[in-house]
């Protein structure tokens, strides 16, 4: 396990970017694309299962981590609800305006609504600033994990991993 | 303390709503539900004081192994609270220490 | 006297696979629970299971109990609860309590599946109401549909302690922090973020130094240690909590396989005193099979398949089950283990099994 999460519980950007699952700037650039967080060996493949395009590998030892074929990733967001350990988010910045949306998966009690004000927070819970949710979805298939999709400046698309009700 | 709707498991299946005495004060809990959880909806941690030195205690591994929990139900010492599932018109009672002695 | 085929003492994921695995080929089978509810651990979690689809990767916890029961049932297992097998005595005979009642049961092959109980680190106040155990934060939340408290503090960083805080989260508790006396966190990387995301700070080499408070827990106090262990003076942190969860690792509840007088070895990576095992799950006590957390601290995943090889190897035993087909699905089985032993988690459990194993050859 890396150092940062091994002590701290969270990855850094810097350890993030050797990962096979992060899709490249140029690539989350053209549209929606899976961005997955996964850096240990922890047998595990439902996401590759879950792809209905083979994006994603893991092969057939399962401790291998799992590598995004960025070109394949229609940024479906079937992995996102699929990974147990809620590791895999979808990011766009394609939305024009100097922004960009993240997915992220939700198991919380009260579901934001669209429209909403909320403050996104960084992978170690830090507040980022405000950012306003743009999608909420929850279907049977996800068994209890709803997607919950806000809209930040296209710089944080890649810090931010979770958001906070304000008060 | 109640949890009304859990986000993975939705709402809990409870019995009827039923009341018992605490110490003598009226209380509500659900029929069926471990008398330490009703007793924990109702703000009471305390259930018992230990023999020698006098020292509260309460609920530790809820399962039933520690016996950290033991009160006295209808006059009944030394009881499981987290593993004894709550009736209407329970009597409970902080055990002090060994409790009472029970009768032949 | 009671006889039956086989007895699996503890219906939760290893004696019920085990059941299941045995009944399927023929096997008449009781399990005896001591507790209300039958599936162990199984139904209190709730997040989703990892490993792949032969591991019901992606099945909630309490989804995959429940289909474990289903097919129990279906197979025509009694699953006999409130009933303790108080010992286990010559030629298999076990005193069984059912409610208030002592039977005598004989069975040709019992599955001891009785599972873990929770370590404990005393600290003064650790006896103030509000402290638990990390098992009894989920049993309140995830059974009874009660908050443990307000604010806790999760003392333990495996993976009860983090999943554990993670579900105190979705359970509408604050969690002010997660420490842990070692420097690394000890559970999966993914289980800490899913909590650090939400401003949970991780605090490692740090322990507990004293609970607080007038007849229950309202504050705690938590001190550095050095690589030696010993805290350092002056780094003293305090919280303002109302539960201090103790998630410091399990040992196996290995009572009755010791009062069976079953070789046992010390295997601290498995947690305690494990008995020594053959591949088949099967103890120097012939007829005596173990399988799950009292063989050895692992996961529910591990446990079920460890059942299934012990159901398999029983039915096999009784001529229920041919050599053939049984050599062939235990081996699907050793396969689908393989998996979740492997990576730098299971790598260690893979050698202290293969150690166990070969305890028992000599």
């Amino acid at each position: 396990m890396s150092q940062e999460l091994s002590t701290s519980g969270y990855l850094s950007e810097e350890e993030l970017k050797d990962s096979p699952g992060i899709p490249s700037e140029a690539r989350r650039k053209k549209g929606p694309v899976a961005v997955i967080e996964c850096t240990e060996d922890i047998p595990c493949n439902p996401c590759e299962a879950s792809c209905k395009v083979g994006a994603i590998s893991v092969g057939e030892d399962i401790t291998n981590l799992p590598h995004l074929d960025e070109d394949k990733c229609v940024g479906c967001r079937t992995c996102v609800p699929a990974c147990p350990g809620q590791a895999i988010f979808m990011v766009d910045e394609n939305i024009g305006e100097g922004k960009a949306t993240v997915t992220f998966p939700y198991e919380f009690m009260s579901l934001p609504e669209k429209g909403q004000t909320v403050s996104a927070l960084d992978r170690s819970g830090k507040e980022l600033g405000d950012a306003v949710v743009v999608g909420v979805r929850k279907t049977e298939k996800m068994d209890q994990t709803s997607l919950v999709t806000i809209e930040v400046p296209r710089e944080w698309s890649m810090k931010a991993r979770g958001f906070r009700f304000k008060k | 303390m109640r949890i009304d709707e859990h986000p993975i498991l939705g709402t809990f299946d409870k019995g009827k709503k039923v009341q018992f005495t605490f110490d003598g004060r009226v209380m509500e809990g659900f029929e069926g539900e471990p008398v330490a959880v009703a007793l924990r909806s109702n703000g009471v941690l305390v259930h018992r004081y230990t023999t020698r030195r006098n020292e509260p205690r309460g609920v530790f591994c809820a399962i039933g192994r520690c016996t950290d929990c033991i009160m006295v139900v209808d006059d009944v010492p030394n009881v499981r609270t987290c593993v004894e599932p709550l009736k209407e018109g329970m009597v409970i009672h902080t055990q002090v220490g060994k409790g009472p002695e029970m009768s032949e | 006297m009671r006889r039956c085929e086989m007895v699996s003492i503890g219906a939760g994921p290893a004696g019920l696979a085990g059941a299941i695995e045995a009944a399927r080929n023929g096997v008449e089978v009781v399990a005896f629970d001591e507790n209300e509810r039958p599936g162990g651990q199984l139904f209190k979690q709730i997040h989703k299971f990892f490993g792949s689809s032969v591991h019901q990767a992606g099945v909630r916890g309490f989804n995959i109990g429940n289909s474990l029961l289903d097919e129990a049932r279906k197979l025509g297992v009694e699953v006999s609860l409130k009933s303790v097998v108080l010992g286990i005595y010559e030629n298999n005979v076990m005193n069984v309590m059912i409610r208030d009642k002592i039977e005598q049961v004989k069975a040709e092959r019992i599955l001891v599946a009785t599972g873990a109980s929770e370590n404990m680190i005393p600290f003064p106040g650790w006896t103030l109401p509000g402290v638990i155990g990390a098992g009894a934060a989920q049993t309140m939340a995830n059974l009874h549909g009660i908050r443990p408290g307000k604010r806790l503090l999760m003392v333990g960083s495996g993976n009860v302690g983090v999943v554990v805080a993670y579900q105190m989260l979705q359970a509408g508790c604050e969690v002010a922090a997660v420490i842990d006396a070692a420097p690394k966190i000890g559970g999966y990387g993914v289980h800490a973020a899913k909590v650090a995301r939400h401003g949970v700070p991780f605090l490692m080499s740090h322990t507990m130094k004293g609970a607080h408070g007038k007849e229950k827990v309202e504050k705690a106090t938590i001190i550095q240690v050095d690589e030696k262990w010993k805290p350092i003076p002056g780094t003293e942190k305090s919280f303002d909590v109302d539960t201090i969860c103790i998630a410091v690792g399990l040992n196996p509840m290995n009572k009755l396989v010791r009062m069976s007088g079953c070789k046992t070895v010390y295997v601290p990576v498995l947690g305690g005193l494990i008995p020594a095992h053959n591949p088949n799950q099967e103890t120097s006590i012939p007829g005596v099979y173990v399988a799950g957390d009292v063989s050895g601290i692992e996961e529910a995943s591990t446990a079920i398949i460890e059942g299934r090889i012990a159901g398999l190897a029983i039915a096999n035993s009784l001529d229920y089950l041919d050599e053939g087909p049984f050599i062939e699905q235990r081996n699907q089985q050793f396969q689908n283990m393989e998996g979740l032993r492997s990576g730098s988690h299971g790598d260690a459990r893979s050698k202290a099994k293969e150690y166990l194993n070969a305890v028992m050859k000599g």
